[in-house]
């Protein structure tokens, strides 16, 4: 496999007031990567999510896709004198980018969130026909006097094929927030996948699953890797999860990167489980 | 049933309907309370159905919908009011400046656009709030917009605080129906579009629609712009209605009542918003008048309390007892439910779209 | 000095005025800090603490009236908690807006019923009706008296909340709702002291206020309620001391703007505030800052 680019994170550092969220992170997941993201709780793994997403603009740094610059920012105003973090003065006078999430999804990044979120009037169908917005040509005249129809069409098609292949088939109907947890994680996969992503950011995909349904996630993640040709990258508690499927694993604590490798360097990293062991650890 | 089936089903119940309207016109005199009531309640049924647009299928707490509609009305019968007759009507600003006067139908499209244009302006600052303080800036943007043409500097076109009065009004009943019908069925189009279900995204989950690659600013801005457009129409069809208007009426008041309708038709319920605008006009107009009479005798009994205002005293008891004990409303959010039931309410549904003059697509 | 002269009874009116507002706001500040409800009934409740004056004096003499008043519009503030909020306390926020839309709309439809739609002479109240004068310009006491009270209670309330129980679990309470719950606080008696609060201040601030604007009619507290909201958010809603501040700079703006001679804009210059505030400083003078989590 050639090692293309496809997500870089560039000595990012997310401050709030006077919080070091993310501490000058740096990490790369190349094309066709199950890449993990572990920690102890409050380590800044879902910041680092959100700045990736366009949740928030980073205090501090830069993230491309693909080779090309999507974000970047630099202390300024307030921040400015506040500013804790490395490297203040690598970015200062370049141009702030900070799309806002519907860009970045847009582009090619979509994820899910920790605690789902799912459109809960909606059906799992429907959940998912959603996600087939932004991908359309229509605009509001065309889609109201259903001047788009083959366009229609063919969202409704794609959403039905999606289904089969996440096997939500049999629930099609049914109101997605009456959806046993596993599913509801599924169908949240499910929908992120609808916007044809090349990366797949999973926010804590197994958290409060069962080891059976664990392990089923696990083949899961496996399969729509190889399948849709994606690239993940996740972040996860669930070690057995962790270890079995990344090709690598970055570790972070107190928002500082602290180790980064294959599962068995992880394993082994006496920083890694000091991390773990001293931070009164949840696993 | 196909959908084609069903559209022609649709169609026919509501030429079905407007016959109905037709025939009941030649044989009930015209003066009855049953026309007011269903004139008002097609003008009322738009407006609750373009307020549920943006409260019930958008997740936008906007209180604006008075102030649209005094923009629609306005416009409309600045608009139109003969040129002969506006020395009269404009008595104190010298027939006022505007010399001309357009087509009906222009005018009426022109006060939803120019509601619609100042909601755009409007939503660019006030969109970015969240749910209540978006309510109180709407509501404020409302206080102002009705300041503002009760302005005497403006006297030459909005005629200040007087009476604006002689422009075309509508004599049969059809002719709300139809406006109010045509504007509603575009709506519920726009709702069954991918534009609705991006609406309906966000307003389950903003977080979540956004990174589905929905832009929220945009969408809100067309919701609250579309929106303000039919409150636009619905007020020029009120001032054909009440043939003469003043922006004092334009209160928040009125708002408040709107927003009642569609609670009471459930939130997020086209069907339910046109039922419960006819059932809240009959009631508020027409049903509980009788409570209004002061020597009301049961057999020789003389029912105490009764007087002027009464009527409006058990109306807003009846509204309280809905808003606590049936707050899905009257319809709650189902028309729009799984396709599986839809047969059933398919049924349910034809009959009252028949009432609210709406069509499906 | 002639500009003063010109001017001063304007500001008087404002500073009155805006001890009026500020007693009212004081109760939409508090309701929202722990409900995070707009209480849309609290304008109302407001006018008809007017109108049981108005009624009340003609059957009794003024003294027994204006304590029999406030208790009862005491009385209906804990009331309209108990049956129209209460109930709806797990519902979502909106669903308790709408309801107090609905009281609202109920206590005016009940007051059209009760005067036939017709204003009301609110009576002289002995004493604070009387006519003055103040550096010059002819007033009612009631001008003076208000900014006094006003800061007066307020002092009170504030203390009221510093040091005693009730005061530290409505401060828990509007921290955070839940957890203050689990402490073991009756969230149920705070929230009708915060009513009972509310409505007290109402009651005291519509007897100040009719004493200078006569007429009582439905509808007479729509706006009042209104500008006392917009007064609690422009001071940062939940503020008690914002609360008061931005009723006063409110009422002194409106006035000023009445001696300009533009009274049409009077109204809409408060929501004009509203609005620029929200969009430059959402959380207000005094807010405190809340953020979404993802």
């Amino acid at each position: 496999m050639s090692k293309e680019n496809v997500l870089k994170v560039e000595n990012v550092t997310m401050q709030f007031g006077g919080v070091i969220a993310v501490d000058n992170m740096n990490l790369e997941v190349n094309r066709g990567e199950i890449i993990s993201l572990i920690g102890p709780n409050g380590a800044g793994k879902t910041t680092a999510f959100n700045v990736i997403t366009g949740v928030y603009a980073p205090t501090n740094g830069a993230v491309y896709f693909k080779g090309d610059k999507i974000i970047q920012n630099h202390p300024q105003g307030k921040m400015k004198k506040l500013y804790q973090g490395e490297n203040p003065e690598q970015y200062a006078g370049q141009h702030v980018m900070a799309p806002t999430p519907d860009k970045i999804t847009r582009l090619g990044i979509a994820r899910t969130f920790q605690n789902i979120r799912l459109f809960k009037s909606q059906t799992v169908f429907e959940n998912i026909l959603i996600a087939k917005h932004l991908r359309r040509t229509s605009n509001i005249f065309t889609a109201t006097f259903r001047l788009n129809a083959r366009e229609e069409a063919q969202m409704r098609q794609e959403t039905e094929e999606l289904l089969r292949l996440m096997e939500l088939e049999d629930v099609r109907d049914e109101l997605a927030t009456s959806l046993p947890y596993g599913k509801q994680r599924h169908l949240e996969i499910a929908r992120a996948m609808a916007t044809k992503p090349e990366l797949l950011l999973l926010d804590e995909p197994a958290a409060g699953m069962n080891p059976q349904e664990t392990l089923e996630l696990t083949q899961f993640i496996g399969r729509i890797r190889d399948e849709f040709g994606l690239t993940i990258f996740m972040i996860e508690h669930h070690m057995d999860l962790v270890m079995e499927i990344s090709d690598r694993i970055y570790v972070l604590d107190f928002g500082k990167p602290i180790a980064e490798g294959v599962p068995e360097e992880i394993r082994n990293n006496p920083r890694v489980i000091e991390a773990y062991l001293g931070g009164a650890d949840d696993e | 049933m196909s959908s084609k089936t069903k559209t022609m089903w649709n169609v026919g119940l509501i030429a079905a309907l407007l016959l109905l309207l037709f025939l009941l016109e030649q044989v009930i005199p015209s003066g009855s309370m049953f026309f007011t009531v269903l004139k008002k309640g097609a003008i009322y049924a738009l407006v609750a159905v373009s307020m549920n647009l943006l409260n019930g299928f958008t997740g936008l707490f906007s209180l604006g919908q008075a102030g649209f509609m005094l923009l629609g009305a306005y416009t409309y019968a600045i608009l139109t009011i003969p040129v002969e007759s506006r020395n009269s009507v404009y008595q104190y600003f010298d027939g006022g400046v505007i010399q001309f006067a357009l087509p009906v139908p222009v005018a009426l499209i022109a006060g939803g656009i120019v509601a619609a244009v100042f909601a755009y302006l409007i939503g660019l600052p006030v969109l970015r709030l969240k749910s209540d303080y978006l309510a109180i800036a709407t509501l404020g943007f409302a206080e102002i917009i009705r300041a503002v043409f009760q302005w005497d500097k403006l006297g030459p076109v909005t005629n200040g605080s007087n009476l604006l009065r002689s422009y075309p009004t509508f004599k049969s009943v059809l002719y709300p129906f139809v406006v109010a019908g045509i504007c509603i069925a575009l709506i519920v189009l726009l709702i069954n579009s991918t534009y609705g279900r991006a609406f309906k995204a966000i307003r389950d989950d903003e977080i979540a629609a956004e990174a589905m690659g929905i832009n929220l600013a945009h969408h809100k801005r067309l919701a609250f712009v579309i929106s303000s457009f039919f409150a636009g129409i619905s007020g020029g069809l009120l001032a054909m209605y009440q043939t003469s208007i003043q922006a004092s009426m334009f209160k928040s008041a009125m708002t408040y009542e709107i927003l009642l309708i569609v609670v009471i038709g459930g939130i997020g319920s086209v069907t339910g918003s046109c039922i419960s605008s006819f059932l809240f006009i009959a009631c508020s107009e027409w049903w509980l008048r009788f409570l209004d009479n002061e020597n009301l005798y049961i057999g020789s009994f003389h029912v105490p309390l009764l007087r002027p205002g009464f009527r409006k005293v058990v109306f807003a008891v009846i509204i309280m007892l809905m808003v606590l004990f049936y707050r899905r409303g009257i319809m709650g959010d189902k028309e729009f439910s799984l396709e599986k039931i839809s047969n059933f309410f398919r049924r349910k549904r034809g009959k009252k779209e028949g009432k609210g003059g709406a069509s499906h697509e | 000095m002639s500009w003063m002269e010109m001017n001063l009874p304007y500001l008087l009116a404002g500073i009155s005025v805006g001890g009026q507002y500020a007693l009212i706001a004081i109760g939409y500040t508090m309701v929202y800090g722990i409900l995070r409800l707009i209480n849309f009934a609290h304008g109302d409740i407001f006018m008809v603490a007017g109108l049981l004056v108005v009624y009340s004096t003609t059957i009794m003499p003024i003294y027994v009236a204006i304590p029999l008043m406030i208790v009862l519009t005491v009385l209906l503030g804990f009331v309209v908690e108990r049956v129209a909020y209460k109930p709806l306390r797990s519902a979502p926020r909106m669903s308790i807006m709408i309801s107090a839309i609905g009281v609202s709309y109920l206590l005016q439809n009940l007051a059209l019923y009760v005067t036939g739609g017709l204003s009301q002479q609110y009576p002289a109240i002995p004493w604070i009706s009387d006519t003055i004068q103040v550096f010059g310009a002819t007033t009612k006491r009631v001008t003076v008296i208000t900014p006094i009270l006003t800061i007066v209670l307020v002092a009170l309330l504030v203390l009221l909340i510093r040091y005693t129980k009730i005061g530290m679990a409505m401060r828990a309470a509007s921290k955070d709702f839940e957890t203050s719950q689990l402490m073991g606080i009756k969230i149920n008696s705070v929230i009708s002291t915060t009513f009972i609060i509310g409505s007290f201040l109402a009651a005291i601030g519509s007897l100040l206020f009719f004493t200078n604007y006569t007429g009582v009619t439905p509808t007479v507290g729509a706006m009042p309620g209104l500008k006392a909201f917009v007064a609690a958010v422009f001071g940062g809603i939940g503020s008690i001391p914002g609360a008061v501040i931005g009723a006063f700079i409110i009422g002194i703006c409106e006035n000023i703007i009445k001696g300009l001679g533009w009274t049409t804009f009077s109204d809409a210059f408060t929501f004009a505030l509203l609005i620029v505030i929200l969009l430059v400083k959402p959380t207000g003078l005094f807010g405190e800052k809340a953020t979404d989590k993802v």
